[in-house]
């Protein structure tokens, strides 16, 4: 009886020993600058799950549209001075007047989420995907990890077509094309086009903190590749955090129109 | 435990402020007429009798129902009925419309909605 019981638990030491050895021998020589304090608790290697809120709140709501970008081109500044009428910006107009597409429920589509109302927004990785869950509008995003490429002629989406890939041990890296050219960049009304691709970079500082750099890359648009989100710091949010409920209702949008918006802009 | 967090920020909005006057405040008694608690914006009716004592018939705004909750409001906060005192920044147009800065509820509690510091 003893015998029987002895090997397993030695079978089952002698397993964590070599997986030890295996740590160690694969330990990553680049650990993230905030390891190296004492009060940071190290990164856990290739893992971005759990539920991140941006540290600053009014940060990742940005009303006021991205803090800056690269020039438009003509086209680009066609669309930004003459067709888009935003509620907030630079450009803004009475929000009777404005025609962003929000207004209507229509979704806030990629990278908008990113770049408005950033509100808690959980991580969730499978065997072959990423999953990004976010509380305004609640959509969710499937970013694949399977090492596919990007299609050469997607059909358009509102949150776009991702593929993804770590980089290193602390930074994944999201590609992104085939955003639908109807969503607008920001609350400020900045335009895209569907040939705009997007690069996130989620690089894990610490335990409780990510840093998401993200990348617009649209020469009908603008001059040149610009970084819409430059390490914003994203917390780690406790695990029974609620991503509450944040819906645009058609009904609800009308009515606020009706009672509030019309009036306003008399 | 459900952990919401508190936060202590300004209300953000999906449209600027452009059509308010930021200079002025109205103190107003009122009747409630509706309390919508909805996206984009939650929304308070009410009724209020001016000077000349012609009964206006107002719609306030504040922020979307998680802003709102994070700073103590709920759907049940305000009932039709309630006999309220509303600080309001009116719109520049002169429209019967504006942004709730604070409501003083028939118990005497104090709710803060827009910060009036905040443009």
């Amino acid at each position: 009886m003893l015998k029987q019981f002895v090997k397993p638990v030695m079978g089952f030491f002698a397993l964590l020993a070599l997986c030890s050895g295996v740590r160690a021998q694969t330990a990553s020589p680049q650990q993230p600058e905030a390891t190296k304090t004492h009060t940071a608790t190290p990164a856990p290697r290739r893992d971005l799950s759990g539920i991140w809120g941006p540290e600053d709140t009014m940060d990742g709501i940005s009303p006021r549209g991205v803090k800056s970008h690269a020039p438009f081109t003509a086209f680009g500044e066609n669309i930004a001075n003459n067709l888009y009428k935003p509620g907030d910006g630079p450009r803004r107009v009475p929000i009777g007047l404005a025609n962003d597409p929000l207004d209507g429920c229509d979704p806030a589509g990629f990278p908008r989420d990113l770049l408005f109302e950033l509100r808690p927004f959980q991580v969730v990785q499978t065997a072959n995907k990423v999953l990004m869950v976010y509380q305004y509008q609640q959509v969710w995003r499937a970013i694949w990890t399977d090492g596919r490429e990007l299609p050469k002629d997607p059909d358009p989406r509102w949150y776009g077509y991702s593929v993804g890939k770590w980089a290193d041990d602390y930074t994944f890296v999201v590609e992104t094309v085939a955003t639908d050219e109807r969503t607008w960049l920001d609350n400020a009304g900045d335009p895209h086009s569907g040939e705009m691709r997007v690069e996130e970079r989620y690089h894990r500082v610490d335990r409780d903190t990510v840093e998401l750099t993200v990348k617009i890359d649209d020469p009908k648009i603008y001059t040149e590749p610009w970084l819409a989100r430059d390490k914003l710091r994203l917390k780690l949010m406790p695990a029974n955090t609620e991503i509450m409920e944040m819906i645009c209702a058609p009904s609800e949008a009308e009515e606020y129109k009706k009672s509030m918006a019309n009036p306003l802009s008399k | 435990m459900v952990s919401l967090l508190a936060i202590s920020v300004p209300l953000p909005a999906h449209h600027g402020a452009a059509g308010y006057d930021m200079e002025k405040q109205l103190v107003m008694k009122a009747t409630v007429t509706d309390w919508l608690w909805a996206n984009p914006h939650c929304f308070l009716k009410y009724d209020s009798t001016n000077e000349k004592g012609e009964v206006e018939h107002w719609a306030v705004e504040v922020s979307n129902p998680v802003d709102m909750t994070r700073r103590g409001w709920t759907k049940h906060s305000i009932t039709v009925g309630d006999q309220v005192t509303v600080t309001v920044r009116p719109a520049r147009n002169g429209a019967p419309v504006g942004q709730l800065l604070k409501v003083v509820l028939p118990n005497g509690q104090t709710l803060i909605g827009w910060n009036p510091t905040v443009r």
